[in-house]
């Protein structure tokens, strides 16, 4: 299904995905994906366990072969785009007990930009101790990253990101395995950055604070069931295409349609 | 370098591979590829005698081409079994790693047959290793290697630390990662093979992961890391040298790296062993000395502001302390004035119960905050097992004091202090 945006003639268009089909182990797990989102969003990307979700971003950030289709960001595909892109994996995907210092991760996020041989030097450093402070960890910035708990380890993959200095974030579960006081201030910081005319996109299953966080939805499995702005895409009609007959998940989320606020 | 003596030249030539080997080796062992380094040198050998049938002679760069050649086939045959087939890689490279070396193992026998000319002398090296064969061109090549491998890492730093920690992040900024990682495999397979005849190709992939591994030990930091497994991979070399005059070198060499990898394991600061049975240990003893305090506080909680005199048998049977460690408690609280103990009593002194008052309050801010107040700053709450010294941070404990002060929990103090004994300088206007 296609998703048609009206808004495409009032804003500009940060992402787009056209026609998209990506296959893993000859099996396809994301058919004919179509949809756009204009600037200055916040995007949630919901959908089952085994959506797709994850492939999708993946997909986008060129880390998986697209069997069909094209991506593009703002109108340029993504090899030319580069640098307008923030991404923070999820937090399993790396080992933390490699050997590096919670400030050694975040100038990472600088690296994009110094290109070959060069290294790090004081402005890439303001950067970095910026962006810890951003995500409030600007104290643990000397300290192995085996040594934190699981909330400031995402802090820490977020600071990355910030680092970047992107126009337009991808972020992968990054409330999985997280505090609630971390989660709120993820929250708050993902907000500001789309004040500040930001696009985030976020891979989220917890569909009781969609309507809470997001102001545009991707609803997906293994292909599109619908996307827009949340108030007219987050619909029961529109979540029983996306999840099926799985009734409890549909019960919790009529509840939370019901109360019309998250049941938190 | 002809002026050296074999002895000097022995020195040099195993304590560059030790050096090499252990910055080379410390990326294969954070990545978890130290088993690659096994088997590209145990795939060397087939290589090795196959190059010898061709040239006829044991020409040391000759031989490490073909040695390089059937371990990069090994490595391709690896991939292809693991991508094409269920067979798992720790499976997949036992079976090509030993199907390899059984081909060498062969070809080898081939070779020593009396039809087969050619000097045959030092080919049995590749095998165990002996660093006696070493011929002043083959220290010319240690050299280079040497040089071209650490000059590539110290070049390339950034981007094998970036691709080692998160290949796909520095995919999405732009990194050929498949060629970085190609890189740093052939770095590896490169000193792998310009050490065989060294340390023989049992033996080589120890000298890979032996002095990363023991370096990890020792530091947090990739570039120390680096630093100290090149040092250790060079202290490695040259004493097993020595060691191993009478001895076979390659072994000797070998063993000890594992010497300094045993004695890191035991006793290196926060990761080692011992380190970590005394921390454990002082634990306990804190935790059980804080219990004693706070429970003579909690005993005799209600006649305050006197201070109660409990007899032991209560206090054991507060908290079903075994008699023994009970006794060695109260000796350990006497030695330290905090508790009087006369006839099987037990009374806190002015100071034990200062001490035992102040526990007692930080323990239940840390009851109240973990029941009612875990999400105030969750966060900052420190995980290093170390610094559970107070189990809340100093910064928590006044919030959370501050929470329960507004809810009309606490008394809202300020700290008593008293007037200053003498007149105090009248702040200056500025």
């Amino acid at each position: 299904m296609t998703c048609i945006s009206r808004q495409r003639f009032m804003k500009t268009i940060a992402f787009e995905i056209h026609d998209m089909t990506v296959a893993y182990h000859r099996r396809p797990v994301l058919w004919d994906i179509d949809f756009t989102v204009p600037e200055g969003k916040l995007v949630g990307i919901v959908g089952p366990n085994g959506a797709g979700k994850t492939t999708l971003i993946k997909a986008a950030l060129g880390l998986v072969p697209l069997a069909s289709g094209k991506v593009e960001i703002y109108g340029k595909p993504y090899v030319d785009q580069r640098h307008l892109v923030g991404y923070v994996p999820q937090r399993e995907s790396v080992d933390w007990d490699f050997p590096v210092t919670v400030r050694d991760v975040v100038l990472m996020g600088t690296y994009g930009r110094l290109g070959w041989f060069r290294r790090p030097g004081r402005a890439e450093r303001e950067i970095a101790d910026r962006s810890l402070e951003q995500v409030d960890i600007a104290a643990l910035a000397h300290r192995q990253i085996r040594q934190l708990s699981g909330g400031q380890q995402q802090r820490v993959f977020l600071a990355r990101a910030l680092a970047q200095e992107a126009q337009l974030y991808f972020l992968d579960e990054p409330f999985a395995g997280v505090d609630a006081a971390t989660e709120s201030a993820i929250v708050e910081l993902l907000q500001t950055l789309r004040s500040g005319g930001k696009t985030v996109l976020v891979v989220h299953h917890d569909l009781q604070t969609v309507r809470e966080y997001f102001d545009y939805l991707v609803l997906l499995n293994m292909r599109l069931v619908a996307c827009g702005p949340v108030e007219s895409t987050f619909t029961k009609e529109n979540l029983h295409k996306t999840y099926g007959g799985r009734l409890t998940l549909l019960d919790e989320a009529a509840e939370a349609m019901r109360k019309q606020e998250p049941l938190l | 370098m002809s002026g050296l003596s074999l002895s000097e030249k022995v020195m040099i030539g195993t304590s560059l591979l030790g050096g090499m080997s252990g910055v080379v080796g410390s990326f294969a062992v954070l990545r978890r590829r130290a088993l690659v380094g096994d088997m590209l040198s145990h795939a060397a050998l087939p290589g090795v005698c196959l190059a010898f049938l061709v040239l006829g002679n044991r020409d040391l760069l000759g031989l490490s081409l073909g040695a390089l050649a059937t371990g990069l086939l090994a490595i391709a045959t690896v991939t292809v079994i693991v991508r094409w087939t269920r067979t798992k890689e720790d499976a997949a490279i036992g079976i090509v790693l030993s199907t390899f070396f059984g081909v060498g193992v062969v070809l080898l026998s081939v070779i020593q047959k009396p039809g087969v000319s050619g000097n045959k002398a030092g080919l049995n090296s590749y095998l165990f290793g002996e660093p006696a064969n070493m011929l002043t061109g083959d220290l010319y090549l240690l050299a280079i290697v040497a040089a071209v491998t650490l000059l590539t890492v110290a070049l390339l730093y950034k981007e094998f630390q970036l691709v080692s920690f998160d290949a796909d992040f520095a995919q999405t900024q732009g990194w050929p990662t498949l060629r970085l990682d190609l890189a740093m495999m052939a770095a590896l397979a490169v000193v792998t093979i310009v050490g065989l005849p060294i340390v023989g190709v049992i033996l080589m992939a120890a000298m890979i992961i032996l002095p990363a591994a023991t370096a990890r030990f020792w530091t947090n930091r990739l570039p120390v890391m680096l630093l100290l497994a090149g040092a250790l991979g060079v202290a490695a070399g040259l004493i097993g040298t020595k060691l191993g005059r009478d001895l076979p070198a390659g072994a000797t060499i070998v063993l000890t790296a594992a010497a300094m990898f045993v004695f890191s394991l035991l006793f290196a600061p926060q990761r080692g062993v011992v380190a970590r049975i005394l921390a454990e240990w002082n634990l306990r003893q804190r935790i059980s000395r804080e219990h004693l305090l706070r429970s003579l506080y909690e005993l005799g909680e209600t006649q305050l502001p006197q201070v109660a005199v409990l007899p032991v048998e209560q206090l054991q049977a507060y908290r079903y302390w075994k008699p023994r460690s009970l006794e060695k408690l109260l000796q350990w609280a006497v030695g330290k004035d905090l508790i009087k103990l006369v006839d099987a009593h037990a009374q806190l002194t002015p100071l034990g119960l200062r001490r035992a008052a102040d526990l007692t309050k930080v323990h239940r801010l840390w009851e109240m905050y973990l029941m009612q107040h875990a999400d105030i700053a969750a966060d900052h709450v420190d995980r290093d097992a170390d610094e559970t010294e107070h189990l809340l941070p100093e910064t928590v404990l006044v919030e959370l004091e501050q929470h329960l002060a507004d809810e009309g929990r606490l008394p809202r103090s300020l700290p008593e202090v008293p007037e200053s004994p003498h007149e105090l300088e009248a702040p200056r206007e500025t």
